[in-house]
């Protein structure tokens, strides 16, 4: 008589295999539009054959608002203002986007003021949108404290903005030609003040999370995302980044002041959820050192480069424009016919649109646990995926 | 890269293809339908041009032309270049092949333009509707298109 024994993973190994007595067949569960983890009203439809991810089909439509129809009625001016519902963690950007679209097809120059405060205002809003998903990764992984430390991180830098632009959220402060109000006589205190606040919390941080071994479990070679594929389906910012291709707009195409300063981009070695989460760790300490380099150096003039004109005529033709996000890059697409102040197309390149389809290649084969894990390594904002 | 190489080295890509007429920010060439793929093909593999990322796929509704035009945004990350390739299709029969077997992401770039324009891909691996459901009525970013909710156009 001989006793058998075996392991738990002896016995889970062979449950899943389909020759088994155990076989497992293959079923589909519904993730979403309401679930914690999706961020907002994404819907996943998961093919599983057990607790492995076979498939993933992204459902959309649950947030589109028809933004590209509602700008065919709208002129330049008022475009802007829709923007900052798309990726309401990157606003200002987005309204930067539509500008500078706009003033490129305009020809509209502009003053150093106005460009020195767009990249100080974009790069504080950099630092609390991936301030926002360190903390929501962490909070998505079972860990509650980094959600509360990113949010009072987070909350300091709302405020700054808050008292030159008046908004905490959907931030309106880029406008085609400059910026809406002039910076608070307090920003530039208050934006010295923070940077050496926030220089020893973003260490804390990583005291707090990136030594962790659950959280090097839960992220290391989970999700990894070739630099082919990415490429092929379309992701950029730290996604891009992430999987070793150094393409930064700030970088390759700089705007604003980018090309004045002194700062490096952070790409990742293997593509896993691990380089996701710290390519966004050096980020933060890049836009630091960006906004540091400016802050003492916004050289005087106008915010505005003239009267606002209501009435904005584009010459006749296609034009598209582009800025680096805090999660990729948007473009925006004006086709104009050269008669009306209203565009006869206006088109967005959303990062999160081309970001979200990562999750297609790079969930299956993994467990429905990880697909957690690789949602918010994309780190996606709904609204901007429907438009 | 010198914009007239460019423009010579893909003008011999495909015997359709040519610069285009129309104004844009960046070059442009226009190419018949049947001839898109073979070209986007070889955009992406020529070594000398390797258009490696699909940046942006859409279509714009030229009502009174009673065409389409869709307009592919390209980049290439080797040569820091960019290029719009646009080609037109009749509007009452809208049928296009799909460039997603070259760049992953036009499979779903393509069902956007699908779901709000009507363009249908020939050979797309899974041609659904997108953002609205599936009994809609309708592409609604056709310049005809009416529905209830719809607003007034300013004058």
């Amino acid at each position: 008589m001989s006793v058998q024994v075996r392991t738990l993973e002896e016995v889970t190994q062979t449950s899943s295999t389909a020759d088994s007595p155990l076989a497992t067949d293959e079923y589909f569960i519904n993730m979403g539009p309401q679930h914690p983890s999706t961020h907002g009203v994404l819907r996943l439809v998961l093919k599983l054959d057990g607790e492995t991810i076979r498939e993933v089909i992204p459902v959309l439509g649950y947030i589109h608002r028809s933004i590209e129809k509602i700008s065919e009625f709208s002129t330049y001016k008022q475009i802007v203002h829709l923007t900052d519902r798309m990726d309401y963690l990157s606003a200002i950007m987005n309204n930067w986007a539509v500008s500078r679209t706009v003033e490129q097809a305009a020809g509209l120059e502009l003053t150093d003021r106005i460009e020195y405060i767009r990249t100080i205002v974009a790069e504080l809003e950099r630092i609390h949108s991936h301030q926002l998903s360190w903390g929501v990764l962490g909070m998505d992984l079972g860990a509650f404290t980094p959600f509360l430390y990113g949010f009072r991180d987070r909350e300091i830098v709302t405020d700054i903005l808050e008292e030159t632009i008046g908004a905490r959220l959907t931030m309106n402060y880029i406008l085609p030609g400059g910026v809406m109000f002039d910076i608070h006589p307090n920003f530039v205190k208050k934006v010295k003040e923070y940077i050496q606040y926030f220089k020893p919390k973003l260490e804390e941080y990583e005291e707090l999370v990136s030594g962790n071994p659950i959280f090097q479990q839960r992220l290391r070679n989970v999700g990894i995302l070739d630099s082919e594929t990415a490429l092929s389906i379309g992701s950029t910012g730290p996604v891009l980044r992430a999987s070793r291709v150094p393409y930064d707009l700030r970088k390759i195409e700089p705007y604003g002041v980018y090309d004045k300063v002194d700062f490096n981009v952070a790409i990742g070695t293997v593509g896993d959820c691990w380089d996701r989460y710290y390519v966004r760790i050096e980020e933060m300490r890049q836009s630091l050192k960006i906004v540091e380099q400016l802050i003492d150096n916004v050289p005087e003039g106008k915010f505005m480069t003239r009267k606002p004109a209501v009435k904005l005529k584009l010459p006749e033709g296609r034009f598209y424009s582009q800025v680096e996000t805090a999660r990729g890059v948007l473009g925006f697409f004006i086709v104009s016919d050269g008669k009306r102040d209203i565009p006869y197309r206006a088109h967005f390149r959303t990062p999160n649109f081309n970001n979200l389809w990562a999750i297609t290649k790079i969930a299956p084969g993994g467990r429905l646990g990880d697909l957690v894990s690789n949602l918010s390594s994309l780190d996606l904002v709904i609204p901007d995926i429907d438009r | 890269m010198e914009v007239e190489v460019l423009y010579q080295t893909i003008e011999a890509l495909t015997p359709s293809t040519k610069r285009s007429e129309v104004s844009a920010d960046r070059p442009v060439v226009e190419v018949l339908a049947q001839e898109l793929v073979a070209l986007m093909q070889q955009l992406n593999d020529n070594s000398h041009l390797g258009f490696n990322i699909l940046l942006d796929h859409t279509a714009i509704d030229w009502e009174k032309e009673g065409q389409f035009e869709l307009d592919y945004l390209l980049y290439s990350t080797r040569h820091a270049q960019h290029l719009l390739v646009l080609t037109r299709i009749p509007r009452d029969n809208p049928i296009v092949p799909t460039v997603s077997a070259i760049w992953k992401i036009a499979e779903w770039q393509e069902r956007e333009v699908y779901d709000l324009f009507g363009v249908l891909y020939d050979n797309h691996p899974d041609l659904r509707r997108l953002f609205l459901e599936d009994e809609w009525q309708g592409f609604p970013l056709r310049k005809d298109y009416q529905d209830d909710f719809m607003l007034e156009s300013p004058k």
